[in-house]
């Protein structure tokens, strides 16, 4: 997902044993659905676990501005290319409100970005991809919004008031993000036969990448398992990747295009769709810096930054001499 | 490396009149810049009539641990709610 395979920084799910009795009461608190406010006590790994977790979001809010800017100055009309300004504008603030919600745990904005520059922070794999068509554009709403709004709707509930209340915000404006791209799918799929082998090409390159979104399965990993138990991660990668099939499926149908999938079918029994086996290997060299994007994105991030400090200096100077010189008139 | 530009809290009064609610933070260098990156941030949607920035070293808050002295007392004084005082049901209008 946008945060994928966070690291909690335990060995086995804490048992109530080995707690302390402030720990105790705080997860008897979770367990009651009480949200967790930053002032409060919390446990040292609940709080570092988060950090890497809602920063990596921001980063991926952030990062994901990169492929779609790509296409602002070649969309096809002037109401795409304003329609993909306010998304792209739209994935600015969710970076935003995410950054402030991880410093309300005491982290700053800087180290933030710091961590991110350096490589010791991850974002989503799905931004090392690239945008070659203009159908990427709709790809990237229908199926990677779609994705993320499937894990974002359930963290919405998640026991971090700031995080939590961020979510709600993201959410709102994320379903605008999904209709965008399937309208965009859905205009080259009834146009010529020329623009409907484009929506295919691009569903073809989008569709394992998107499954990759929700990670590797979670069903052994101790991370997850704690996550679940401090609430921070409310449904497993399964359950949520297997949702956004049965949820995508029809959506593609409809279109007329089909999904990349020879194993892809309906499972009455189970009431849901089967679909073939993900290559995880392409997922690990992906999150390892190998992507088709990776060094790029990263290149981008750290020029914008460095491009940027004169500005973010000027300002504060020029914000300081203001003050300096109100006061002397006070004076 | 430049110090960070200061954190506000930004609290925005929705259309229908109601009281400004707090929305979220972000950085500025100063007032102006706090209100303008605000408008951007937060009221992309018609969400608002009225900005309110803050800066968040000034907002003075109660700490998490009073919660049992300042807020225990108003428990036990449950007469301060209407429904404390059961009306006949003939008594209409009150």
């Amino acid at each position: 997902m946008y945060a994928q395979m966070v690291d909690t920084g335990v060995k086995a799910v804490r048992a109530a044993a080995d707690m302390s009795a402030e720990e105790r009461a705080f997860q008897a608190r979770i367990d009651a659905d009480v949200k967790v406010e930053p002032k409060e006590w919390m446990p040292e790994a609940y709080r570092k676990t988060l950090i890497r977790q809602i920063s990596q979001h921001a980063h991926s809010e952030i990062v994901g501005m990169l492929p779609e800017g790509n296409w602002i100055t070649r969309a096809p009309t002037l109401k795409r290319k304003a329609i993909l300004m306010a998304k792209v504008q739209d994935e600015g603030g969710h970076g935003l409100y995410l950054y402030a919600a991880a410093e309300t745990l005491g982290v700053s904005r800087d180290q933030m970005i710091a961590d991110l520059h350096a490589g010791r922070a991850k974002y989503s794999s799905i931004f090392n991809y690239p945008t070659l068509t203009w159908a990427d554009i709709g790809a990237i709403g229908w199926l990677v919004d779609g994705a993320a709004i499937m894990n974002q709707i359930p963290l919405c509930r998640c026991s971090f008031g700031p995080y939590a209340r961020a979510m709600v915000r993201i959410c709102k404006e994320e379903s605008f993000h999904q209709r965008q791209g399937y309208d965009i799918m859905l205009t080259l799929a009834r146009g010529t036969a020329e623009q409907k082998a484009m929506a295919q090409e691009s569903l073809n390159r989008w569709w394992w990448p998107s499954l990759m979104m929700f990670g590797p399965s979670d069903a052994e990993s101790v991370h997850s398992a704690q996550s679940a138990a401090w609430k921070i991660k409310i449904l497993s990668n399964d359950e949520l990747r297997q949702r956004f099939v049965d949820q995508t499926v029809p959506q593609a149908d409809f279109l007329g295009i089909t999904v990349p999938d020879p194993d892809l079918k309906w499972n009455a029994e189970r009431g849901h769709y089967d679909f073939g086996a993900i290559d995880w290997a392409e997922f690990q060299n992906v999150i390892k810096g190998n992507g088709p994007c990776n060094r790029d994105r990263l290149r981008t991030r750290v020029k914008a930054w460095e491009d940027g400090a004169w500005v973010r200096e000027a300002a504060m100077v020029h914000a300081g001499k203001r003050a300096a010189r109100a006061a002397k008139q006070a004076a | 490396m430049t110090s960070e530009w200061p954190l506000w809290e930004i609290f925005i009064r929705s259309q229908h009149g109601l009281a400004h609610k707090h929305v979220g933070s972000l950085h500025a260098p100063d007032a102006e810049m706090a209100i303008k990156n605000a408008r951007d941030v937060y009221t992309r949607r018609n969400e608002g009539v009225s900005i309110w920035a803050v800066r968040s070293a000034d907002i003075v808050a109660s700490a998490p641990g009073d919660r049992e002295p300042l807020f225990e007392p108003a428990n036990s004084k449950v007469y301060r709610h209407p429904t404390f005082f059961p009306m006949p049901d003939e008594v209409k209008h009150i």
